[in-house]
C-alpha cells in the first residue's frame, strides 16, 4: 500500500436519526485523483465537511497527514465548498489578497495566469460575474494553493459544457505534483477520464472503492454506465 | 488535436492504440522526443497516472524509449516499427475479414470488392 494521506476510521456522523454517514474505514493514497460519487443525500458533502473540520463526527477518527482536522490539516487541505462563502461585494484582485494573507501557500502569479486563460478581470466585482464565472473564480483559488489534498465539491456544476473541459484542464496542470484530488460530481462522464479511483457511496456507507481502468476491464462499462446501474432508481 | 475516449474501454489501452497510429501514420516520426508525461496528460485531458501506465507499456513493446534524463523518444529500431505495422493491420483487419466471411464472402468476392472500393475513389 502506498503512503496514505487520508485515514477514516469508523466514522460515523448522525443528524438526529439521520445516518448522514455511517462507519465508514477508509485509506486514501497520496498521489490519486478519486471521484466521491454517489446520489443526492449519500453523504459526500458531509464527508468533505467532516475533513475539513467544519463538522466533527459523531463516531470514529479521521487523520489528513496524520493529523486530526485541526489548524495543522486545515494548512494541507484546499476545499472547494458546494456554495460559495466569498464575500461578493469584493474584487477579483481583492480576493487574492485575502487568500494570501490567509494561506501561506497561496501561488498568486499562478491565479492571475489562470484568470486571464479563463478571461476574468481582476478588477471585476464578483457579484458582477456570471454563475459560471464565479465558479471559476473559486476554482482558480483553490487550485492556486500548492496543498496535499484538494478536495473539490461539484467543480464543474454551474459552467457550461464547453468550458467543463477546460476547467479540467485547469485542474488538471495546476494541482500540485504528489497531491491527492477528492473530487464529486454528478457530470460523471464528462470528468471520469481524469479519475484514477473512485469511491461509490451508497446511504452513508462506502459501497465500492475501485481503480476506473479495473472497473471498465472488468465490465466493459464506463463509470457513467455503473453509476446508473448500481443507483438505479 | 483532440483525443477522444470512449469511457467504456481502459483509457490506457486507447492513448497506447493512439499513439501506435500516430508512429505508424509518421505524425510521430522515429528518434522524436516525446512531451512530458505530465504535459501529455494535460494534451489528452487524462490523469497524468493513465499516461504514465500507457508509455509504460509501449515502453515494454519496444516503441519508446527512455533516457534517464533527457526524456521518453520513439524507437529508431526498424524492426520493432515494422513488426507494429504487422500487428496493427491484422489487428485491424481480421476482424473485418472474419464479418464479412460469415455473411459468405469468398476471398475472390473480398478481393473484387476492395478492387471495385479503392478503384472508386471510396476509400
Amino acid at each position: 500500500m502506498m503512503d496514505p494521506i487520508i485515514q477514516l476510521k469508523h466514522l460515523s456522523k448522525h443528524f438526529g436519526k439521520t445516518k448522514a454517514l455511517d462507519n465508514v474505514t477508509l485509506t486514501i493514497p497520496k498521489g490519486k485523483i478519486i471521484g466521491l460519487l454517489g446520489p443526492n443525500g449519500s453523504g459526500k458533502s458531509t464527508l468533505f465537511k467532516i475533513l475539513n473540520g467544519l463538522l466533527a463526527p459523531t463516531e470514529g477518527e479521521v487523520l489528513i497527514g496524520g493529523h486530526a482536522p485541526s489548524i495543522e490539516s486545515k494548512g494541507l487541505i484546499s476545499y472547494l465548498p458546494e456554495r460559495t462563502y466569498l464575500n461578493d461585494w469584493m474584487k477579483v484582485h481583492e480576493l487574492l489578497d485575502f487568500f494570501e494573507d490567509f494561506y501561506e501557500d497561496f501561488q498568486r502569479n499562478k491565479a492571475m495566469t489562470m484568470l486571464e486563460a479563463l478571461h476574468i478581470d481582476p478588477k471585476a466585482a464578483l457579484k458582477t460575474l456570471s454563475k459560471g464565472n464565479k465558479e471559476k473564480v473559486q476554482l482558480i483559488l483553490v487550485m492556486s494553493r500548492k496543498a496535499e489534498v484538494y478536495l473539490l465539491d461539484e467543480p464543474i456544476g454551474g459552467v457550461d459544457p464547453a468550458a467543463r473541459d477546460y476547467i479540467l484542464s485547469t485542474i488538471l496542470s495546476n494541482y500540485a505534483e504528489g497531491a491527492t484530488l477528492l473530487i464529486s460530481t454528478h457530470l460523471i462522464s464528462d470528468i471520469e477520464k481524469i479519475f484514477d479511483e473512485v469511491i461509490f457511496l451508497k446511504d452513508g456507507g462506502i459501497y465500492d472503492y475501485a481503480s476506473v481502468e479495473d472497473i471498465r476491464e472488468k465490465s466493459g462499462q464506463s463509470i457513467d454506465e455503473l453509476f446508473r446501474e448500481v443507483f438505479k432508481c | 488535436m483532440p483525443w477522444n475516449f470512449d469511457n467504456s474501454i481502459p483509457i490506457y489501452l486507447q492513448i497506447i492504440d493512439e499513439i501506435q497510429r500516430k508512429i505508424l501514420s509518421g505524425e510521430l516520426k522515429p528518434g522524436e522526443k516525446l512531451p512530458s508525461i505530465r504535459d501529455l496528460a494535460k494534451e489528452a485531458k487524462v490523469n497524468p497516472n493513465t499516461m504514465q501506465k500507457a508509455l509504460q507499456e509501449l515502453e515494454n513493446q519496444g516503441l519508446i524509449e527512455s533516457e534517464r534524463t533527457t526524456g521518453k523518444f520513439i524507437t529508431q529500431k526498424e524492426a520493432q516499427i515494422k513488426k507494429l505495422r504487422e500487428e496493427y493491420l491484422k489487428e485491424k483487419l481480421l476482424p473485418c475479414i472474419k464479418e464479412l466471411t460469415t455473411l459468405g464472402l469468398t476471398k475472390d468476392e473480398l478481393h473484387a470488392l476492395i478492387d471495385t472500393h479503392m478503384k472508386e475513389g471510396a476509400i
